[in-house]
């Protein structure tokens, strides 16, 4: 048994204790979140080379007893769908970190680092753990330090923009415990023993009577909705990205959001069959509206920042639609889409950060003709855009490409997927508008001779871009590997949300 | 050979990292020359592979790696190598070859050299992907990607607003062409159970699917082609085009990319003869584009639009072609128009370079005195343009027509032969304009020069193409080596089998000839001797005339009325989400406020104490409702 995954749980709170003995020496403190976050990024690589592909259980995993008396445990593990988003968490924590050393924070920095450490454990324990309460516990923890992070080194409305941002995400998550509880005392077997860890519900999850499924799916649904976010519960999005520090954007977007997508995947559709049925229809239309909604309302944006916090609206949008048209393809296409939207949307609001370093300015009505003079942004902002619309041979592509195949196999209720197909497609040809547009107006045009003398991208946000550019590329020209490492699960998924007889074969 | 396939698009995509990575700061001038050696070198292969699929080889998959498979869809990277692919690929290299040698000449004092090429031959290496690609979804790829490289290249002088505003309309409209290929390459895997071009065909044949499936397959796919192929309704991307360089005028938005549409459907010849109606809508969308685009290109005094209309024209005698079932003939018009048209732009592009940028046919005049060999090249390819015997234009317009008229399609025909007047009249006109009568500009004429060595031979070797190519390949009419070679490939066994006596074919073509030389008659009646007066003309023709200097409205429509009441409808999204979900958010916050306000002097401000309340409110909330879950839920 190995323990890869707790290492990565203690990593970062490792990494708290020379942070803590630094905190007053900004420079070490750096040192240490820097090689903390590396360490971690590298040990979550070496977790995936451990990972074996084609399985789709959960391996790695750990299990010890945490409060046996209540059932629960701290239980962790891995399968196809959660083993790339924790080294996507990895990397993007990575990026955040580095880029903020780089000079855009400038108060408080071993506070800000220790935010960014724990809420690494919160995200990489989100996507690990395999116990219900354990889930919570992660989840919730995720929110704290990002609610810090906001409302201390945010813009000018940060604390509107966090106390929105905490009460949305905390109204979702404390109506998802209710559901946790409800969970727990169904599982009570014959004898009275009761648990939260996700094998053993699946294997019980007949037990679950349909208006049980009913109510709790929606519990849960209601707290990942409002994490993705589907419309309409997506407003604190934009005012929280709009205020976030560009790193606390970067992961927001990159991660946070993930977080509810990843919930539907992991517990609400094995778990609730039949609840998942019920609410079919009203996911898949506020999926599709929240495709094109999201892509119209981006078109008239005036702050940059916004813009892109939009386009996440309409994006995460494909993810909900993968998930519930409840196909092969459309669930990879959502996983892939998660990982993708994780790096080319925290690509893009790292850019739109550094572009806000140079220029302090973020209305795209001041900005203009910035290509001229940063040929190197101007690649790497444009590769970005590109995989945003979902330009084939970048990554955008493969993952919406899937959704919009399966979706258009769509067989169920309402319509059928030869009406939501198409008009989910609309979306696409949306995302070029918006995208295009903006790029044109900030990049395009003629110099701005206050914009003159501001050079192109320094040295560290070249080492911050790279990584995501090479995986932009690669996850677009190569994706196979990825689908055959995250089919095997997402099929097993699959069956469970469908059939609500079907069993896991070997859940120990 | 065939098994090197892969190299052909691999030099390309080699220049455009190397000219990309490097060619800013060390390689500059040198990006030119890497990219053209880099085409030439495809060229050779591409020369290398037609000789061997001329020698038998008639299908060969070239296998590159597994691109997308999730359950029972399954992509390859893989390449279809036959007697129409292997085709595009020389037409494709050479013309590229070519206008690259060119655009060293015509970029050469260009700062943004570097960037021109390396997007010029990231260009090169999509359009081979979309030639090569053996299924829908990787032609996709090259599809989508020559759209971007269009896009930079229109966009090249970006810091003017007219290109930009031109390239961002282009990619656009493209992608409303590219909502319809989604969709009809999606419903072609439904249908069919796979995206390959094979495995499709062969279950064309076996399974005989449902009329209904196969109309929407292949009226979408149409559409599709529709934007990238500038037909109607999706064409005015294609003047606006105009405001990117020449060479990629002539080379994006003449010889290859927008012909894709036309390989498109070409290429899914046995889709669109098992769907019977939808062959009728591409006829009839190519004729009336066709006389369309001709009609504006009358009155047109830029001398690039001219080009760029006769371009959206011809592209609409290709898709006649497919209509009445003559995809050879389609075939046939896209390579010679690809190097008579190609010609001519370079041409223009020549005059353009010689007179310091001006593009207004109304200021030029008398150039042939300046620039022979810019004349004479331009002279042969408006030759072939306007269908004259033996030059290359001439056979493959008239099998289109002659196509329309044997299978039934008389009114297609009728507007074929119009069109071919008109087409002879407005490139009469162009070239007299430039060439002939008195310079209407002096000071521009005395400055005007021939163009460099480097611009001038590749204008004869097209020349040479526009000359030869229609005899060599399209000779004897209906029976020439193209239909030896590309019939068995493109034509469904069946469908159009006899070929017309000799007599009707040469009425045909004398009809054709006829409309050609009185289109020149005419236009030279105006313009030489003013009988009548060309103003004369425009004043008598009066809202006629205006309707086709405003192109018929059509950017009006699109680029004001449409576009305008999109932008209010987002404007209007955007309030909807403020003032009603977000308002809404905000006043329950509101109202849980009103009730906290005996506890106002918990707000600090201090985040930390915040911080603190959050988690000792989670424990509290965690067993309040832990008991009462109990009591709901518990047994």
């Amino acid at each position: 048994m190995t323990h890869i995954l707790s290492l990565l749980v203690v990593i970062p709170i490792a990494g708290l204790i020379p942070l803590w003995a630094f905190r007053s020496d900004e420079r070490a403190a750096k040192q240490v979140a820097i090689t903390t976050t590396a360490v971690e990024l590298a040990v979550s690589l070496w977790m995936l080379t451990q990972f074996r592909v084609g399985d789709p259980g959960f391996q790695l995993k750990e299990q010890v007893g945490w409060l046996p008396s209540l059932g629960i445990s701290y239980f962790v593990g891995v399968d196809g769908i959660s083993v790339l988003l924790v080294p996507m968490t990895t990397l993007l924590t990575f990026v955040a970190v580095l880029y903020s050393c780089g000079g855009s924070i400038k108060t408080r920095i071993p506070e800000y680092l220790t935010a960014f450490l724990l809420l690494e454990i919160g995200m990489v324990g989100v996507f690990i753990a395999l116990d219900l309460f354990l889930f919570y516990v992660f989840f919730e923890l995720m929110l704290i330090p990002m609610y810090l992070i906001i409302g201390i080194w945010g813009g000018p409305r940060r604390i509107y923009a966090t106390l929105k941002f905490v009460l949305f995400t905390l109204a979702g998550s404390l109506i998802m415990l209710v559901g946790i509880v409800a969970v727990y005392l169904a599982s009570a077997d014959a004898s009275g023993t009761r648990t939260l860890a996700l094998p053993e519900l699946l294997d019980i999850r007949g037990r679950f009577s349909g208006d049980f499924q009913f109510w709790v799916f929606l519990a849960f649904a209601l707290a990942f909705a409002i994490k993705l976010p589907m419309v309409p519960f997506h407003t604190w999005l934009p005012d929280a990205h709009v205020e976030a520090p560009t790193a606390g954007s970067v992961v927001l977007a990159g991660v946070l959001l993930k977080a509810g997508g990843y919930g539907f995947l992991r517990f609400a559709l094995p778990l609730f069959p039949i609840g998942v049925q019920a609410w079919l229809p009203v996911l898949i239309l506020l999926s599709v509206v929240a495709i094109l909604y999201g892509a119209i309302v981006s078109a008239v944006q005036k702050d940059l920042k916004k813009l892109v916090a939009y386009s996440s609206v309409a994006h995460m949008g494909f993810v909900t639609l993968g998930i519930f048209i409840l196909n092969l393809q459309g669930g990879v296409g959502a996983v892939l889409q998660m990982l993708n939207h994780g790096f080319v949307t925290g690509a893009l609001f790292l850019f739109v950060g550094i572009q806000y370093e140079k220029t302090h300015r973020r209305m795209i009505a001041d900005l203009g003709g910035l290509a001229n003079m940063w040929p190197l942004y101007t690649t790497f902002f444009g590769v970005f855009m590109l995989a945003s619309l979902g330009l084939p041979g970048l990554n955008g592509f493969v993952g919406e490409f899937l959704v919009l195949l399966g979706t258009f196999r769509f067989p169920g209720v309402p319509l059928g997927g030869l009406f939501w197909g198409p008009l989910a497609a609309i979306g696409v040809i949306l995302a070029a508008v918006y995208l295009l547009w903006m790029f044109q107006r900030v990049m395009y045009g003629p110099v701005r001779d206050a914009y003159r003398a501001l050079p192109d991208l320094s040295g560290l946000e070249l080492a911050c871009a790279v990584p995501l550019l090479l995986l932009t590329v690669l996850l677009g020209v190569f994706p196979q590997p990825f689908i055959a490492i995250i089919e095997p699960s997402v099929d097993q998924v699959i069956r469970l949300a469908t059939d609500p007889s079907f069993m896991v074969a070997v859940t120990k | 050979m065939i098994q090197l396939v892969w190299l052909i698009p691999a030099f390309p995509l080699a220049a455009f990292l190397i000219d990309g990575l490097f060619g800013r700061r060390w390689l500059r001038a040198w990006t030119g020359w890497i990219a053209s050696a880099a085409v030439g070198a495809s060229a050779i292969v591409a020369i290398g592979v037609f000789l061997e699929v001329l020698g038998g080889k008639q299908q060969t998959v070239v296998q590159l790696y597994r691109w997308i498979g999730v359950g029972d869809f399954q992509v390859n990277v893989a390449a279809l190598i036959d007697p129409l692919s292997s085709t595009m690929l020389l037409v494709v290299t050479v013309v590229s070859f070519l206008i690259f040698v060119y655009s060293n000449g015509y970029m050469a004092e260009d700062r943004g050299l570097w960037r021109f090429f390396t997007w010029m031959s990231l260009f090169v290496f999509a359009m081979l992907i979309l030639v090569m690609a053996d299924n829908y979804l990787l032609m996709f790829v090259g599809w989508e990607g020559v759209g971007l490289c269009s896009y930079l290249l229109i966009g090249f002088w970006f810091e003017r607003p007219e290109p930009y505003y031109a390239a961002k309309k282009a990619f656009v409209m493209n992608r409303i062409g590219d909502w319809g290929y989604t969709i009809g390459i999606i419903t072609i895997f439904l249908v069919f159970g796979s995206m390959n071009f094979l495995d499709v065909f062969k279950r064309v044949e076996e399974s005989a699917p449902a009329q209904s499936a196969l109309t929407l397959i292949c009226l979408a796919l149409f559409f599709g082609a529709t934007g990238k192929s500038a037909q109607l309704p999706l064409y005015s991307w294609l003047p606006d085009a105009m405001e990117g360089p020449t060479p990629v005028s002539a080379l994006i938005h003449a010889a290859t990319m927008v012909t894709s549409g036309v390989y498109l459907v070409a290429r899914s010849t046995p889709l669109f003869a098992a769907a019977g109606s939808s062959l009728e809508v591409v006829g009839v969308v190519g004729a009336i584009t066709a006389i369309f685009a001709a009609t504006i290109a009358l009155v047109q005094f830029d001398i690039k639009r001219v080009m760029a209309y006769s371009t959206v024209s011809q592209l609409g005698y290709m898709f006649l072609a497919l209509g009445v079932g003559a995809p050879v003939a389609a075939i046939f018009h896209l390579a010679t128009h690809a190097f008579f048209k190609a010609l001519l732009f370079l041409g223009s592009g020549s005059v353009i370079h010689g007179l310091g940028g001006e593009q207004d046919m109304r200021r030029m005049g008398a150039l042939r005195r300046k620039m022979p060999v810019t004349f004479w090249t331009m002279l042969i390819a408006g030759g072939a343009l306007a269908a004259l015997p033996p030059l290359a234009g001439f056979w493959s317009k008239d099998e289109i027509v002659g196509a329309a008229f044997t299978n039934g399609h008389v009114l297609l025909y009728a507007i074929g032969i119009v069109t071919a007047v008109l087409t002879a009249f407005y490139v009469t006109r162009a070239l007299w304009m430039t060439f002939y009568g008195e310079p209407r500009d002096r000071h521009l004429y005395d400055h005007a020069h021939e163009s460099p060595r480097v611009m001038i031979l590749p204008l004869a070797a097209l020349a040479l193409g526009s000359v030869v190519l229609g005899i060599a390949i399209g000779f004897p009419p209906e029976q020439g080596f193209i239909h030896r070679f590309l019939g068995p490939a493109v034509e469904v066994p069946g469908a159009v089998e006899h070929v017309p006596e000799l007599a009707t074919i040469l009425v045909l073509a004398l009809v054709s000839v006829a409309a050609g030389v009185i289109g020149i008659a005419v236009a030279i009646s105006v313009y030489v001797r003013h009988r009548p007066d060309a103003t004369a003309i425009a004043r008598a023709a009066g809202p006629y005339y205006r309707i086709l200097v405003n192109k018929y409205y059509v950017d009006e429509l699109y680029d004001h009325r449409i576009v305008e009441a999109a932008r209010a409808f987002a404007g209007a999204s955007w309030a909807f989400d403020i003032h009603i979900i977000d308002g809404l958010a905000n006043r329950i916050g509101w109202l849980l406020s009103l009730s906290g306000t005996g506890a106002r002097r918990l707000q600090t401000g201090i985040v930390g104490n915040y911080a603190l309340t959050i988690v000792a409110g989670l424990l509290l909330v965690l067993v309040a409702y832990g008991g009462y879950a109990a009591g709901v839920f518990g047994r």
